[in-house]
């Protein structure tokens, strides 16, 4: 039941702004297509200024993915988490949370592979991976699309955030799936 | 602070890279995600244009208005420095709630739109703006009412009731976001951070 609704509002989420705003238009006498193609000309200039921003940030992230950084934090924070419940092997998830959309999402495919999605841990990283949003590529993508470079506080608030929705899957998880 | 946090991810990677024997690894990285980082971007300008081509009918209709003074008594107390009828306040509300919905793809465009607004009231300056500030936290940490990503994961491997953790994930969401709020408006109005910003 749950199902059927949350996919028919996301099939349909996109297709109906894209019919109402446009409609709305034309009733309030906007140009529609003029509009369009304005502020459509937007996206080019926005999406091009990114690319230092997100160059700079991706392969500093990259580099300490892939050389095994993060199995060493694992095995550091391995035993406090497990005293509050959280299964070793969704430590590299949790630790690639902030950094990471597309690693987190296939660390997540993997567990599920592996584990199947009913498991207590397939249940947990799908909790986990939908409980915050990517601090570093946020940070970098807004701020670099208008050019700051100073983000004061803000990563500190966004790494509390990830914190706080981490642990909070973790409690919720055992709570509900154990 | 992004400086020391950059450089220790960089050069923890390499170090830790050689330890293990495998300095390769980094170069293939670093060249990997510089070339994944443009394909990104460019992915972006095509639906960057496709929304923002819409948000702008909608801003000429005066939707976008509209929506900003419908939500203007909790928009007003989470940014007191944005002018209530301000457009970076409609972008920002768009941006929410096409993240409340999953749908990545959306939130974007209409957040750098509201980033580009905010950047106006903030005279172009590189520091980021408390608005900013705020803005962001309650974007990385927004609720999720359908993880829609990991939903179509769950379905592809089969599981017997793919949605069954959307309750958990609104929980763990509703939790990151209360505290978001909080340490942002702790550093807003408490910090030397906050304090010091000049006033102009």
């Amino acid at each position: 039941m749950l199902t059927k609704v949350l996919t028919l509002v996301s099939k349909w989420a996109i297709p109906f702004l894209l019919l109402v705003i446009p409609l709305y238009g034309q009733l309030k006498k906007v140009p529609v297509y003029e509009a369009f193609v304005e502020g459509a000309e937007e996206g080019f200039t926005t999406a091009v200024k990114i690319i230092p921003f997100l160059v700079g940030m991706l392969v500093a992230i990259s580099v300490f993915r892939a050389s095994g950084a993060l199995d060493y934090l694992s095995r550091l924070l391995g035993p406090a988490l497990a005293a509050i419940g959280t299964p070793s092997e969704v430590l590299p998830l949790a630790l690639m949370r902030p950094l990471s959309g597309s690693g987190v999402l296939g660390l997540a495919t993997e567990l599920m592979r592996v584990y199947g999605p009913d498991s207590f841990i397939g249940r947990l990283a799908s909790t986990m991976q939908g409980s915050t949003d990517t601090t570093f590529f946020v940070l970098t993508v807004y701020f670099g699309s208008v050019g700051i470079t100073r983000y004061r506080y803000s990563i500190i608030t966004g790494l509390c955030a990830d914190i706080s929705g981490l642990l909070a899957s973790i409690y919720i998880c055992n709570l509900l799936f154990r | 602070m992004l400086n020391i946090i950059w450089l220790a991810l960089l050069a923890s990677g390499i170090i830790i890279a050689a330890i293990n024997g495998q300095v390769e690894v980094a170069t293939e990285a670093a060249l990997g995600a510089a070339r994944g980082a443009v394909k990104i971007c460019f992915d972006l300008i095509g639906v960057m244009a496709l929304w923002l081509g819409i948000m702008r009918i909608g801003e000429k209709a005066g939707l976008v208005e509209a929506l900003a003074r419908a939500m203007r008594p909790v928009m007003g107390r989470l940014f007191p420095s944005v002018p209530a009828d301000h457009p970076a306040m409609g972008a920002i509300i768009l941006n929410l709630s096409a993240n409340v919905l999953g749908l990545g793809n959306a939130a974007t465009p209409f957040g750098m739109k509201a980033m580009q607004e905010l950047q106006k009231l903030n005279h172009n300056s590189e520091e980021a703006s408390e608005a900013m500030c705020t803005f962001l936290a309650l974007n990385t940490s927004c609720i999720t009412l359908i993880p829609a990503t990991i939903i179509g994961v769950r379905v592809s491997f089969n599981s017997t009731n793919p949605t069954e953790i959307v309750g958990a994930t609104i929980f763990a969401t509703t939790c990151s976001m209360l505290l978001a709020i909080t340490v942002d408006y702790l550093f807003r109005t408490q910090s030397r951070w906050g304090r010091n910003r000049r006033v102009d």
